[in-house]
């Protein structure tokens, strides 16, 4: 009998095992799939086109383009390399201004006839419609769209997943912006955090430790939302005032919120892990003469060394992956910068921001799968490289 | 004995989602979805609250998820009334005339959006194509529109917001925004930052006025008559960034959902409107 259970335990903790390993692998392929599908697609809505008028010497437009002459930037067809004569647009919700009541039919019957005819009659107009209540006739032709490359989705610099109509997918500056805030967060949480866990595992006395550990380690439990709303209040305010700038909602804003919560992981991990360092390997330091601090330096700190990066990594992991907090101080402006001073918008706060109203399926629920990937590749990459480091400083 | 608790724990769960179903199932027939606009959201809920504390035997469930995912669920049946923030577009009427759905629109109150300052900016009034300028960032220093030398800094909403798409549409002509702007996640966040700062322009629904911010006068009419975002212009249609909110339903099945839509039309339900911020009928 006792057998028999612990042959089950045995097999159960083999399954929960397998079940967890299993279940990430799925959640990657998930994520993976759904937000690879996207590319190579057009950054038109589903079924929709643009139409212009036959002789129209332009062929394709970019995104971008598309983008500038809904915005009346490009106003013309010889920016476009087109002959000279101006760009009027057209599409299903001017209609009305358009046409008559009349003309159009009461169900929208003679759409199809107005809109060929109106481009027919015009020859700068650019249509965009269905391809359902238009099909290219003999005085009209359908323009080609840049399909979304992943070279764009990438190296674009202008985010406007919801623009009309063509989708605006660059996610260069919402990159920039992830890896300029974590990047500094971990640069000012880990010289802190090192220095209080050293503090904490060597020089301070109990007393005082057992007050201080758990106040350090309240920190984590607070949720980032509250983080946010404090940053929001004190922080960007506090830079506001003492760099006198025009807005608060900075990079910075958002770096030194995070340093403060990626603060007790490092702690607490590269507490422990200064902690394991044997006794007598102190000791004989402290024989050979040593001062307490040449010990710290020499011989506390290489062993535990693999420890602190283990934490580091923890907090880096922390600081990129945190949403709700970063959201509320970045000021979320998808502007490329590299100033730190400078509004940013992080990968995860896009996500956060967009996903709970991107119509499920679409363009632009994909597109934040993508991100997700990416994010989820900059961590893997960290980890990566954090095993490599900790690995080195093992054998040396 | 894990093992058997465990069965027991999944035997537990599976029945009680059955039982829900059921449940479900038999309240189908005096049951009303509501689904769409996450403006309306708060005025739903509080009318579907009263309404069913007096009405028993009525279960309404309202849900939020944007304008234009309530408007596709009542296209597909899955919804009985889509609140919507926006009326319907020419696109989707299409759709309803193709799927043979006729549709009617309820206006049940209405919003206005105020543009805000910070309290101390000198400017009070500012036309239509200014407030464009500023907000695709043609304009970005204070001066170009009569103010000091101070650099503008234009906060908005996420672009999945109901209020982005209607910024856009009706203030800035259907431009997109500025790649600069700063996009806060909720309306007190943006009332929050521009309470604290000083170069601070944005908009945000009238409800969530107070004396931290200053809202702007403006014109439609290229700066003949500005006006005073309040309660009262915007119920007398002077002031013009305002939008009707609507309860669009299936007229197969107005039986169904009449009692309630009559409701929010009544002066009770249209208290209920002032009470949650917006700008009743009558």
């Amino acid at each position: 009998m006792k057998r028999f259970l612990e042959n089950l335990l045995e097999w159960i903790i083999k399954g929960c095992g397998f079940i967890s390993a299993f279940i990430v692998l799925l959640i990657v392929f998930f994520l993976f799939k759904e937000g690879t599908s996207f590319l190579n697609s057009s950054p038109l809505e589903e079924n929709y086109a643009l139409f212009v008028n036959v002789k129209n010497p332009v062929q394709k437009l970019s995104d971008l383009d598309v983008k500038n002459i809904f915005d009346r930037k490009i106003t013309n067809w010889s920016q476009l390399g087109g002959s000279n004569d101006s760009i009027i647009t057209i599409d299903v919700n001017s209609l009305e201004s358009v046409f008559t009541k009349e003309q159009l039919g009461p169900n929208y019957e003679y759409l199809s006839i107005c809109v060929n005819h109106y481009i027919d009659s015009l020859p700068g107009t650019l249509a965009f419609f269905s391809e359902r209540t238009l099909n290219a006739s003999s005085g009209t032709k359908e323009i080609k769209i840049d399909k979304i490359s992943l070279w764009t989705f990438l190296s674009g610099k202008e985010w406007f997943p919801t623009a009309k109509p063509a989708a605006i997918m660059g996610t260069l500056p919402l990159l920039i912006g992830t890896l300029l805030v974590s990047f500094f967060a971990i640069l000012f949480a880990l010289p802190l955090g090192l220095f209080a866990s050293i503090y904490l595992a060597e020089i301070a006395d109990e007393r005082i430790r057992k007050i201080l550990k758990p106040v350090i380690e309240l920190l984590s439990g607070i949720p980032s939302v509250v983080y946010g709303f404090f940053g929001l209040v004190v922080i960007v305010p506090f830079l506001q005032n003492t760099f006198d700038l025009a807005v608060g909602e900075t990079a910075l804003a958002g770096s030194i919120l995070l340093a403060i919560m990626a603060l007790p992981t490092i702690i607490t991990v590269s507490e422990d892990a200064i902690r394991t360092c044997p006794r007598d390997m102190k000791e004989a330091s402290l024989a050979l003469g040593a001062s307490h601090w040449q010990t710290i330096r020499r011989v506390i700190l290489p062993y535990a060394s693999s420890g602190i990066t283990a934490a580091s990594i923890l907090g880096v992991g922390r600081a990129i992956g945190e949403t709700m907090a970063v959201l509320m101080v970045t000021g979320n402006a998808a502007n490329l910068t590299a100033n730190l001073l400078q509004p940013v918008r992080t990968i995860p706060a896009t996500i956060a921001a967009e996903l709970g109203e991107a119509p499920f399926g679409g363009l632009h629920f994909q597109s934040l799968f993508a991100l997700a990937c990416m994010l989820f590749l900059i961590t893997l990459i960290t980890n990566v490289i954090a095993e490599r480091i900790s690995k080195k400083r093992k054998l040396s | 004995m894990k093992l058997l608790n465990l069965f027991l724990f999944i035997a537990i769960i599976t029945l009680s989602c059955t039982n829900a179903n059921q449940d479900k199932r038999n309240a189908d027939s005096n049951s009303i979805q509501v689904k769409g606009s996450d403006t309306v959201l708060p005025l739903a809920q509080k009318e579907a609250e009263t309404f069913m504390q007096k009405h028993k035997d009525v279960s309404i469930t309202v849900v939020g998820g944007g304008s234009g995912t309530g408007i596709t669920a009542l296209m597909d049946g899955n919804t009985d009334i889509a609140m919507s923030s926006r009326d319907l577009k020419g696109e989707e009427k299409l759709k309803l005339q193709e799927k043979q759905i006729t549709v009617e629109v309820k206006t049940i109150a209405v919003d206005a959006l105020a543009v805000v300052v910070h309290p101390e900016n000198k400017i009070n009034n500012l036309t239509r194509e200014q407030l464009e300028k500023i907000f695709i960032g043609e304009i970005t220093n204070w001066k170009d529109v009569g103010g000091e030398d101070a650099k503008i800094v234009v906060y908005s909403r996420e672009n999945s917001s109901g209020t982005y798409e209607f910024f856009k549409e009706h203030v800035m002509g259907k431009k997109n925004y500025a790649s600069s702007v700063l996009n806060m996640p909720a309306t007190g966040a943006i009332v929050q930052s521009i309470s604290q700062t000083k170069g601070a322009i944005g908009y945000i629904g009238l409800a969530y006025m107070n004396t931290d911010i200053k809202a702007i006068h403006v014109s439609y009419d290229e700066g003949k008559t500005f006006v005073a975002p309040t309660m009262m212009t915007a119920k007398d249609k002077t002031y013009p960034i305002s939008r009707p909110l609507y309860y669009i339903y299936d007229v197969k099945k107005s039986d169904k959902v009449k009692s309630f839509v009559d409701y929010c039309m009544s002066p009770e339900g249209q208290k209920l409107v002032e009470e949650i911020g917006y700008i009743p009928l009558m």
